[in-house]
């Protein structure tokens, strides 16, 4: 989470409740939204390593709250995050170890697993649909996470075909 | 669960004959369909998919087995005992489209509709109504040849949906559109559903089976899974955190 919060915060200075809810405003409610906590632990490491510093803004009846702001390194490790190519997904698939492995010890059947995994696939999508027909029509940035998760779980589902095509 | 059934398949069995050789397509199906249900068809290809649905809209001769229709026993119907079966309770959407070349859009689907006995006036409220909600309206007088592969399947969608069928059989409805024209036929599905259409469909779109009421699996032409999707374990506020992991 550490890129995202420089970009918010090269945008303008914020407190933590300021990221937390820009990225819950801009990803919409497909993103699990991290928790204050984990946000201030971010903070405090991107502090400890110079990226960003905090200044103390007093408040009238509540304690003084810590704004933070990026700093010329913080906006230089920013600048080379933008600049590199992404890596691509990776197949890191749990389930196909446990549909290659597990025939083998003879603790469950291929059909049953493959046919149990799609009717999972199938129900994660229903969610989504769901989610998208409760996402704000304007939010596109929302939206088009959602359009990917969909996307990337229909390859899914495909090879799940496959594996049951291929598999014995 | 009681009632008389949409569609009831008994040990439903498909045998091509290919260069003299017996091909099995469909190997001794039992599938039981209630009125207003939603069952979507899944499976690799090759797996008799298109062959089933064929057999139970009167498509293809079954070599054996029992197919029922509404209560009434229709594979031993004649062609024509089908064709006036069909007209009168079945929709079906095709891989291929099949649309009258020769015909407007608009008069394509209205078609069904006067031969099902609608009057002139409700057949094209009825068009007006589905190529609305299919984003067709501009295209009502355009001939079938002028459409993108993804129009003509939405048209033949507009089409067996015309005289509101008991029954709508589609093979792979979505296999040519883009997302945004699959949304429009997943709002339509999910309408007619609503308002008590049976559907049985094929297909490989996660979106479109994921709306089901019954999802079922075919593998070398027989049944490999028949459910009820779960329903999914509800996630802390609503996030799909399984799905989306964002890194950064
Ligand atoms: N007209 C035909 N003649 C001979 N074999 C056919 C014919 N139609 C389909 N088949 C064979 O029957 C099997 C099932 O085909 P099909 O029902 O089209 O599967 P799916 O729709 O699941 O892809 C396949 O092996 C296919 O090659
Ligand atoms: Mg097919």
């Amino acid at each position: 989470m550490r890129l995202p919060l420089l970009a918010l915060l090269a945008k303008e200075p914020a407190h933590g409740y300021e990221l937390k809810h820009a990225l819950e405003k801009t990803f919409g409610s497909a993103y699990p939204s991290p928790n204050i906590g984990q946000i201030y632990v971010t903070l405090g490491r991107l502090e400890k390593d110079g990226y960003v510093r905090a200044v103390d803004v007093e408040q009238s009846n509540r304690p003084n709250k810590k704004v933070y702001y990026l700093t010329a390194v913080g906006r230089e490790a920013l600048e080379n995050w933008v600049d590199e190519p992404t890596e691509g997904p990776r197949v890191r698939d749990e389930f196909f170890m446990k549909l290659v492995l597990a025939p083998l010890t003879g603790i469950a059947d291929r059909m049953a697993l493959v046919n149990r995994q799609r009717r999972h696939y199938l129900s994660l999508m229903r969610d989504l649909n769901e989610l998208a027909e409760q996402t704000d029509p304007g939010n596109r940035v929302a939206l088009l996470l959602i359009e990917g998760a969909m996307l990337h779980l229909q390859a899914d589902l495909d090879w799940l075909e496959r594996c049951q095509e291929e598999l014995p | 669960m009681t009632g008389t059934p949409a569609i009831k398949a008994i040990n439903l069995v498909k045998i091509y004959q290919s260069g003299g050789v017996p091909v099995p397509a469909v190997r001794g199906i039992d599938m039981r369909v209630e009125s207003g249900e939603f069952v979507a068809i899944m499976g690799p290809s090759g797996s008799g998919k298109s062959t089933l649905v064929h057999m139970l809209g009167g498509l293809d001769v079954r070599t054996s087995g029992e197919i029922w229709l509404d209560g009434t026993r229709a594979d031993t119907l004649s062609e024509s005992g089908w064709a006036l079966l069909r007209r009168r309770k079945v929709g079906f959407v095709f891989q291929f489209f099949n649309l009258v070349a020769n015909m407007t859009v608009a008069d394509n689907v209205e078609l069904p509709a006067l031969l099902g006995g609608a009057t002139p006036r409700q057949a094209r409220e009825r068009r007006e109504y589905l190529l609305g909600e299919l984003g067709l309206t501009e295209r009502a007088s355009a001939a079938p040849a002028q459409l993108s592969g993804g129009e003509q399947q939405r048209v033949a969608l507009a089409r067996a949906l015309a005289n509101q069928p008991r029954l709508l059989l589609a093979d792979e409805p979505t296999g040519n559109l883009d997302s945004r024209n699959t949304k429009d036929v997943l709002r339509l599905l999910s309408d007619v559903h609503r308002k008590g259409q049976t559907i049985v469909l094929v297909t490989h779109d996660a979106r479109v089976a994921s709306m089901a009421d019954r999802v079922v699996s075919l593998l070398d032409g027989e049944i490999v899974d028949d459910g009820a999707l779960p329903r999914a374990r509800r996630r802390p506020a609503g996030t799909v955190g399984d799905v989306v992991e964002l890194r950064g």
